[in-house]
């Protein structure tokens, strides 16, 4: 099929090709709006609009004992950082405040409460408002810790040593403030390396097709391979330019530790690459139409990346079903990889096995991208 | 005869495991040097045949060789095909399309210089080199396509229907760069819907329905038919009268309207029939054959000349004001003008056309007419009723037949007609039967459960003009009625039109097949958004100043003269 082409002419027609995916992507306006824009637009909502901290929870307080102790858990509860003591009185007026989501729970210290705690005890009751469910098992799970962290105080004060069990001492490594955003940040940059790998490549791809430069290529000498690695380099380097605009960005504005090295940052970045380009480039073979590409983009690589890659839901904590499906998304092969760099430092024993399940991943699309796209229009 | 360049023997071709095949057991030969033509209407099987030769489709059954090898393994490199859609990068400039196809098909380095600056200068791009092809005209972006893929000399050149939606102009400066190129010893295949473009290849290969009717030379089968094509002068005011009598004569095959003239095909071995058997005063004059004339004959001849639909449609009264009526109609999108000052009148029981290139202002008059479009400026009149103020009236009194299908595709055609007659209000036994009538007048019957969306072309426009006279409207708009059908399917619209005029409805048609714009009372000649000339079909040859001038050569004249007036300007 190429005889009589030089070895010389064939790299020629190959930089042609890579020359004319350059400059289509310097022209084309939606390129840029989803390398460039869509990345800084979604890193600032990770970063600003979702926080998953309970810091200055409003509550209200009802107080119902005037003992020592129960005025000194009160005060606990107002000195928190982690709550906002908006309203006291009693539990009735609380109430309403609550249904008005004036207040996002109420602590009630009981009237008993100062002589359970002399017999050494001390319960108090914690309701929240069951519409919010995260900030509710949020806010349950705080005040409890408050009083727990009280009463080990208090036990401490008195000298008395209060003999729990077990006791656990939580130490948060690694993000000692708990931020969301130290996590989060990252995370987005997987799923804008998913939107660049998955989304824009389909899109490319299904454009020849739609506009009928796919027929006028497809009859000249150009293999088909070729093609498809004309399409994948360009998209892969700005793939990595991206990421690399979202690291900065992380690391400037969002003050995100990164204690890991660039090396690795790139190298997990490269490999993700593999089949998120390999997806995208299966799914225009397959569909050859822009507005059907993208919205299988969107199902199978934007949302399951977004959802199931334990990104902003941990998988932990979902049924049983749903994280068997999770073993499918590339993400989450590379959600705890990215969250290790930039939070933890460099894990070879953690990168290289996600980073041989992603390879494989990207080998099997890449399988089926050949097997999918031929040379024949019918 | 020289060895063929490439080659296709006994090809089939299935989409679907049933229906008819989109081709069936068609053989091809393209020799160099020679203008091999590929002809057919819309849905032949043209672009299958192309594909196949160019290596894009395997063939069922059957072999196709380009340069003596199977087509899927040829030297791509010699191939130059000419998609429909050109395949160019519209957000690349000319000079980088160029540069790209030249290193996709292998052009040596020490011929480009030369090779750029041949294509460049044949094709009159070379002052655009720096623009996007993006924004190149129809006629331009063709060019373009043709130089890339001229952009190493061909063996073999495959051209898709380039003459489609390109003004007459520039379809004439491809046809003589092709031609050139042919003559430099390339084989080119140029496919074509136009018959008029047949006639002028040295080879025809004539497809109807997948299957091959003819093969040879254009002249072998026009030849057939010398001697039996006359000419009938006839008043004006008669001709299509004198038409519908002349199409019942037992000796004549097939006829049309010709300016102020019918043109009738005799039956083979028919005697000349007196001409006052004809209804005609004036002498037959003896014609020459066209293309188009062979084909209807080896289709076994034309439909004839009577309507069933305009014989069940009600006579329109005169009303005293005119059917349609365009005042200084002016549209504009941002500082883009589609049309400017558009001015003519059609009265009761005239056919009127606007005739122009693609983008020229047709659709957006005629758009603005239907009440579609508001007019930036000037006034239109349907029936008497004012497109600002009575707009649905208007509309209720006109059938509107769109370019495009518009029908809904998965419905079936009875359900669309059940659809239209109840947009246009019909209810009740009218609804049924309108819906009845029309079903029975255009033969719909064995389709009439089937989705319109998988009709054949030729019945899928049969539905579409049902749809817009269900309501009996006094007046019809067309949009490019017979774009794409075969000349027997064309021939039928014709004969429905004329039948519907005679009962006083008022017309009007877009078009670009220059031959129908003889049908026409007056045209009016969109270019550029504007109206360059208005008058006759007669009127408007007459200005070319040559006797045997045609529509075409009408148009042509007139848009030169247009462009030089403005590049005066």
């Amino acid at each position: 099929m190429n005889e009589g082409i030089s070895a010389a002419m064939r790299g020629r027609r190959f930089a042609s090709m890579l020359a004319k995916e350059a400059r289509q992507i310097v022209r084309d306006p939606s390129t840029f709006l989803i390398a460039f824009l869509l990345p800084v637009i979604l890193l600032f909502l990770m970063g600003y609009g979702v926080n998953l901290d309970a810091a200055h929870t409003r509550i209200g307080l009802s107080l119902q004992d005037d003992s020592a102790a129960a005025r000194s858990l009160a005060g606990a509860y107002q000195r928190s950082r982690y709550f906002d003591v908006r309203a006291t009185g009693s539990l009735a007026e609380l109430e309403h405040r609550l249904v008005g989501g004036d207040i996002r729970a109420i602590v009630v210290i009981p009237q008993d409460f100062g002589r359970q705690v002399a017999r050494g005890g001390g319960t108090i009751q914690i309701v929240t408002d069951g519409a919010l469910p995260n900030t509710a098992s949020f806010a349950a799970a705080y005040a409890e810790g408050e009083r727990a962290t009280w009463a080990a105080s208090q036990a401490r004060d008195s000298g008395r040593a209060l003999r729990p069990p077990i006791q656990v001492s939580a130490r948060f490594w690694f993000n000692p403030e708990l931020a969301s955003r130290n996590f989060l940040v990252p995370g987005a940059i997987a799923v804008v390396m998913t939107m660049i790998g998955s989304l824009l490549t389909a899109l490319v791809v299904a454009r020849e097709w739609e506009r009928g430069t796919m027929e006028a290529l497809m009859a000249t000498p150009i293999g088909m391979g070729e093609f498809l690695l004309s399409k994948v380099i360009p998209y892969f380097l700005l793939g990595l330019v991206s990421m690399t605009l979202c690291a900065l960005l992380a690391v400037t504005v969002f003050a995100v530790p990164f204690r890991g090295s660039v090396f690795a940052l790139f190298a997990i970045s490269s490999v993700y690459l593999v089949p998120a380009l390999g997806q995208g480039l299966l799914i225009s073979a397959a569909l050859k139409n822009q507005f059907v590409a993208s919205q299988v983009a969107l199902l199978t690589a934007f949302l399951p990346t977004m959802l199931l890659s334990g990104f902003v839901f941990e998988i932990s904590s979902m049924p049983r079903v749903i994280q068997a499906l999770t073993y499918i998304v590339p993400a989450r092969y590379l959600i705890p990889q990215l969250q290790t760099v930039f939070i933890a430092g460099d894990d070879w024993r953690l990168f290289l096995p996600n980073m041989g399940v992603l390879l494989a991943f990207g080998v099997v699309l890449f399988a089926l991208c050949v097997h999918a796209t031929k040379r024949r229009i019918a | 005869m020289a060895e063929p360049v490439a080659r296709a023997h006994g090809i089939v071709k299935r989409f679907a495991a049933t229906g008819l095949p989109a081709l069936d057991g068609v053989d091809i030969a393209i020799e160099p040097g020679r203008m091999t033509g590929l002809v057919g209407p819309d849905g032949a099987g043209k672009t299958t045949m192309i594909r196949i030769l160019a290596g894009l489709i395997d063939p069922d059954a059957g072999t196709a060789t380009v340069g003596g090898r199977p087509a899927t393994q040829a030297d791509r490199s010699r191939i130059g095909y000419l998609p429909q859609r050109f395949g160019l990068y519209e957000d690349l400039t000319v000079a980088e399309n160029l540069r790209l196809y030249a290193d996709l098909r292998a052009l040596p380095l020490d011929e480009r210089a030369a090779r750029f600056a041949l294509l460049l200068e044949f094709t009159d791009l070379a002052r655009f080199q720096g623009r996007l092809a993006g924004k190149l005209s129809g006629g331009m972006k063709q060019k373009l396509g043709l130089a890339c893929a001229l952009v190493r000399e061909p063996l073999l050149l495959l051209l898709d229907e380039p003459g489609v939606g390109v003004d007459p102009v520039s379809r004439r400066e491809l046809w003589a760069m092709v031609r050139e190129l042919a003559g430099g010893g390339i084989g080119v295949l140029w496919s074509t819907a136009y018959l008029d473009e047949a006639e002028k290849c040295d080879t025809v290969f004539l497809l109807s329905e997948g299957r091959m009717l003819h093969s040879g030379p254009p002249g072998e089968l026009t030849a057939r038919l010398d001697d039996r094509i006359v000419r009938l002068p006839i008043p004006a005011a008669r001709r299509r009268a004198a038409l519908r009598e002349a199409l019942a004569h037992p000796d004549i095959a097939d006829g049309a309207v010709q300016g102020d003239a019918i043109r009738l095909m005799l039956r083979a071995g028919a005697p000349v029939p007196p001409v006052a058997d004809l209804g005609g005063t004036q002498p037959l004059v003896p014609a020459q054959p066209r293309f188009e004339d062979a084909f209807i004959d080896l289709l076994g001849g034309g439909p004839g000349g009577v309507s069933d639909l305009a014989q069940r449609y009600p006579v329109i009264p005169e009303s005293g004001h005119a059917a349609i009526e365009a005042q200084g109609l002016t549209k504009r999108f941002g500082d883009f003008t589609a049309a400017r000052d558009i001015n003519f009148s059609v009265q009761r029981g005239q056919v009127f056309g606007l005739l122009g290139p693609n983008g020229a202002g047709k659709s957006t008059t005629f758009k603005m007419l239907c009440g579609l479009l508001s007019p930036t400026a000037g006034t239109g009149t349907v029936d008497g009723h004012d497109l600002r103020r009575a707009r649905a009236e208007a509309r209720q009194s006109l059938g509107y037949m769109a370019q495009k299908f518009s029908l809904y595709g998965d419905l079936s055609v009875r359900q669309n007609l059940d659809f239209f007659a109840g947009a246009y209000g019909l209810s009740g036994g009218d609804a049924q039967e309108a819906v009845a009538q029309a079903i029975e007048t255009f033969h719909l019957e064995r389709y009439a459960a089937v989705n319109s969306g998988t009709l054949p072309l030729g019945y899928k426009q049969r539905l579409a003009l049902a749809c817009a006279v269900l309501h009996r409207p006094p007046v019809l708009f067309l949009d490019e009625p017979t774009s794409g059908v075969d000349p027997i399917v064309r021939r039928e619209f014709w004969t429905h039109i004329n039948g519907l005029v005679e009962k006083g409805v008022a017309v009007l048609v877009t078009t670009h097949f220059m031959d129908e714009a003889e049908y026409c009372d007056a045209i009016a000649l969109i270019y550029r958004a504007e109206q360059i000339a208005t008058g006759t079909p007669d009127d408007l040859k007459a200005l070319v100043g040559r006797p045997d001038a045609t529509m075409e050569d009408a148009f042509i004249a007139l848009i030169e003269a247009s462009d030089a007036r403005r590049e005066a300007a």
